[in-house]
């Protein structure tokens, strides 16, 4: 009776180590470690358009959560990007989104007000807490409300992830660029690593 | 001899009348200045600089302003690529030395902001501190993306940019 249980087991141990075999050798993309970064999400953009990553094929996809609330970390970041493409000059071939993580006060409205200050080729997105929680999952980005901030229910502050992410033409990860990255670094990498 | 008189005289004239700097006791506070909010937003930030010439340490305990329902000090800090973003309490300001609330670190956060801050306005803002008590100094709104009191250099002010939407 003993025989089957370990024929099955050795069946399933080669399975599994054959199975991370192939996502090891499948996956020369994928930071160290990590889960894959990116893939769909469906949202909605700051003129209250229904977008998908379908929407971005062909193109590079610049990507960073944040919201709107965030009077430093998120500003920084969306300078960053816009000096970055001022030196790059006219590239249509890169799109910087802007999804925010906090889809109580971040309505379409509000972004596009948030976006004026900055290069008119941001994409702002939002969307259900659904549909956020999932494009925030499939980009491994983290958020939370941090609890207690406030007495106001509509004074709170969030924690967020702070990389901004290059995705290729084809929705696969390129690179990221952590917080902090000077634009004309940023503008560098972007010429060098977008396809 | 004369140009360093002029010099001497001139610096005097700006640390007496500039607006950029406000002082109480041994506490002066320098170059204050916010990044200009969105018609819709409904929080801001402003960072300066805190000197302290005294020989103790003082401690900035609260921010107060009519621009918001609530006016804090807060701070930013990065936990394995997670900001973060607190209250703080207080900040100390060392003995001959100073404390710089700029972005990525501390700041005076408007929560709840009344009307947006435009660029190129200025607003009253109060600092609290433990041992000099109020000091009252004017910030000068910068652009929305800007890095420092006098906007971050070379880059563009997309506001005056047609935004294509
Ligand atoms: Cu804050």
């Amino acid at each position: 009776m003993k025989r089957p249980i370990l024929y099955v087991l050795f069946a399933v141990a080669i399975l599994l180590s054959a199975l991370v075999a192939k996502n090891y050798f499948d996956s020369p993309n994928k930071i160290a470690s990590g889960p894959t970064i990116g893939g769909s999400f469906t949202l909605v953009d700051h003129n209250a358009k229904a977008v998908t990553d379908a929407d971005f094929k062909g193109r590079n996809m610049l990507i960073f959560f944040g919201y709107t609330y965030c009077p430093d970390v998120c500003p920084t970041a969306m300078q960053t990007i816009s000096d970055a493409l001022d030196i790059l000059g006219d590239r249509p071939d890169i799109v910087p989104v802007f999804v925010s993580v906090d889809t109580k006060r971040d309505t379409p409205e509000v972004l596009k007000s948030y976006l004026e200050n900055f290069h008119p080729s941001i994409v702002g997105m939002t969307g259900t807490p659904e549909q956020v929680v999932a494009a925030a999952k499939a980009y491994g980005v983290y958020y939370a409300i941090v609890e207690g901030s406030s007495g106001d229910p509509d004074d709170y502050l969030m924690n967020h992830s702070s990389i901004t992410y290059l995705m290729g033409p084809d929705g696969a990860f390129i690179t990221h660029f952590s917080h902090g990255t000077p634009p004309d670094q940023m503008a560098e990498k972007l010429d060098r690593m977008a396809k | 001899m004369n140009k360093l008189n002029t010099f001497l005289a001139a610096m005097i004239a700006v640390y007496a009348f500039s607006p950029i700097s406000a002082n109480a006791g041994d506490i002066m506070v320098m170059e204050p200045w916010a990044r200009a909010s969105s018609k819709m937003a409904k929080s801001a930030a402003a960072f300066l600089v805190i000197h302290n010439n005294g020989k103790q340490a003082d401690t900035l305990i609260a921010a107060e302003s009519d621009m918001s329902k609530r006016t804090e000090v807060h701070e930013s800090y990065m936990e394995k690529d997670i900001m973060m973003m607190r209250h703080v309490d207080t900040v100390v300001i060392p003995a001959g030395g100073m404390a710089t609330l700029k972005p990525g670190g501390y700041h005076v956060m408007f929560m709840g902001l009344k009307k947006p801050l435009d660029m190129g306005t200025t607003f009253p803002l109060t600092l609290v501190f433990e041992k000099a008590g109020k000091v009252t100094v004017n910030v000068k709104v910068q652009k929305a993306g800007a890095m420092g009191a006098m906007g971050s250099k070379g880059s563009m002010d997309h506001s005056k940019m047609k935004h294509a939407h």
